[in-house]
């Protein structure tokens, strides 16, 4: 038996699988668009523009979602700086939890002020102080934005399933490939996300069509990185035998990635069933931890 | 500069009367489970069951019984472990874990936030909320006691002095006498955690124990969480990489594929 399962479950469910999902999407999205922006057409702005709307929407999302998560909500910046030392930072480069709440912080303001940029690009922002913001973001500016914004985002995406090996869980802890694993989901439903919105925002059929066809490859690069996953965890996948397993096998692989791989045709009812498979595989890994408990794996229960 | 301080368990003489327990939750003022009204676990005699935020010690029932004459049980009082190397301190994103001064690892309840990221890292399973206040907790060494020259309450409870305070050098002798003098009446005893170059540099509670560490629910070889960082982090490096590559490959597709098409050239 692994020494994971010694430990104790850290009761990270209702609020932080929604998180894992959205900031996976946020930060896959914001990283798309940031592509975009640096080497694609000009045709590409509207799924640009649609990105970091996503990225914004879901950064925030993804800061509320946490903080409510907190036994303390009201101290959520305890993590940013030392309180009985204020101003002084809390950051541990060593800690997931400690530098990627520092990672959402910048990627919330990175997406927003593309996010403004983008909409000030369109006249769309009424608010004065917000179009004067909005207006600093353009040329050079915007382009540096989105360079920084959106590794950060791949960090994003990526930092959540780095945060779950760097304890000692079982599963999660048992296998090093899990923020390898959340980084292709991320993208990909960032992608899903894509197809789905940008067309609202006018995006032309050449753009789609590059998104449709990166998302297939990145569910390829995501399918080949859970058997990776899956191969890693060697005799800790009998953990597997229950209805999580099932909803991995069932619910991530056949309608998360090989249906949609199957589905050129239909790229907008494939990109609902990635964004599907996107979060069944967060509340799968998530939960099928969460479920084994210290004394019960003692007592042979 | 006081020396590390901690606990010998020796496992051998608990007789499971849990005045440790009853002692730590009156000093700590720690509330009842279920608002006081009694609760059976239905399938042991122990009804506390495990660590968590309210129970800061715990005493193990191990039922071994093949038949009605044939078994024995074992017993552990189980707290904190206090790692010379501790995974709950190294995860901390407030800082509120910290090392004191007698080597023991204490959880400061005014800096935690409740993030529970040190539940995950603690290879025992010993920390938990306490649905009071919504932070992590767990035993403090009776901190408090120990600045003023107090032994901490659960040891100071014992009535077969199955919990031993004292330093740590002190303790490891007289673990070692015990554990001579166990094997000499052809009692198979070990120590766990007793090793200040085992796992987690050593603990500053451990065990004396009569059967595997397994049977008592501690893990074998206890371990950071640290261990994984870079290999996880390399991996998802790699991964990003196959990905942004993917991404400009296809944009360079579309653009050769267009240089070819009705729209003719242009940048990209």
């Amino acid at each position: 038996m692994s020494d994971t399962f010694f430990s104790g479950a850290p009761h990270w469910t209702w609020f932080i699988i929604p998180y894992f999902f959205v900031g996976g999407l946020a930060g896959g999205a914001y990283f798309l668009a940031a592509v975009l922006d640096w080497f694609g057409r000009p045709e590409d702005r509207a799924v640009v523009r649609t990105g970091y709307d996503i990225a914004a929407v879901g950064a925030i999302l993804s800061g509320l979602l946490l903080t409510i998560d907190l036994g303390r909500p009201l101290r959520f910046w305890h993590m940013l700086f030392q309180s009985e030392n204020f101003p002084a930072l809390m950051f541990k480069g060593w800690s997931p939890i400690s530098f990627g709440a520092w990672a959402i912080l910048l990627f919330g303001l990175f997406s927003v002020l593309s996010a403004l940029g983008a909409r000030a690009e369109e006249g769309r922002l009424q608010i004065p102080a917000l179009r004067a913001v909005g207006g600093v973001v353009k040329g050079g500016v915007a382009k540096l934005v989105a360079g920084v914004g959106g590794l950060l985002g791949l960090f994003v995406a990526g930092y959540t399933g780095i945060l779950l090996s760097v304890t000692n869980r079982p599963i999660w802890a048992d296998s090093p490939w899990l923020g390898a694993l959340f980084v292709a989901s991320g993208v990909s439903t960032g992608a899903a996300a894509l197809i789905l919105r940008s067309p609202g925002r006018g995006a032309t059929e050449r753009s789609l069509g590059w998104l449709s066809s990166f998302d297939t490859k990145a569910l390829v690069v995501e399918l080949l990185v859970l058997a990776a996953f899956i191969w890693s965890l060697g005799p800790i996948n009998r953990v597997w035998v229950s209805f999580w397993g099932l909803l991995l096998l069932v619910g991530v692989v056949g309608f998360g990635i090989l249906a949609p791989l199957r589905m050129h045709a239909k790229p907008a009812q494939a990109a609902k069933l990635v964004l599907l498979g996107g979060f069944l595989l967060r509340l799968a890994t998530i939960l099928a931890s969460e479920g084994i408990d210290r004394y019960r794996v003692t007592a042979g229960l | 500069m006081p020396e590390p301080m901690g606990f010998f368990t020796d496992t051998t003489v608990c007789i499971g009367c849990k005045a440790c327990e009853v002692a730590c939750k009156e000093w700590n003022q720690l509330p009842a489970k279920n608002g006081g009204i009694g609760e059976l676990s239905g399938d042991s005699y122990d009804n506390t069951r495990k660590l968590d935020g309210i129970h800061w010690r715990h005493v193990r029932f191990i039922e071994q019984f093949k038949g009605p004459y044939d078994g024995r049980w074992l017993m552990m009082s189980d707290v904190c472990k206090h790692c010379v190397q501790a995974g709950c301190l190294e995860v901390c994103p407030t800082g509120a874990i910290i090392r004191t001064e007698f080597d023991t690892v204490v959880i400061q309840s005014d800096v935690c936030n409740g993030c529970r990221a040190c539940i995950a890292a603690c290879p025992f399973g010993v920390i938990d909320v306490n649905p009071v206040s919504g932070t992590a907790q767990k035993c403090t060494l009776c901190y408090d006691r120990l600045k003023v020259g107090l032994e901490p309450a659960c040891s100071k409870a014992c009535p077969t002095d199955s919990i031993q305070f004292g330093s740590i050098v002190e303790l490891r002798t007289r673990a070692h006498k015990r554990v001579d003098q166990l094997k000499a009446q052809g009692v198979k005893a070990e120590l766990y955690g007793a090793d200040p170059d085992g796992a987690l540099g050593g603990l500053n509670s451990f065990y004396l124990l009569v059967d595997e560490p397994e049977v008592y629910g501690l893990p074998r070889k206890p371990t950071l969480p640290s261990r994984n960082l870079a290999k996880s982090a390399s991996f998802s490096f790699a991964s990003a990489a196959v990905l942004g590559v993917l991404a400009l490959v296809g944009l360079r597709k579309r653009r050769m594929d267009g240089m070819g098409g009705p729209s003719g050239g242009g940048p990209n």
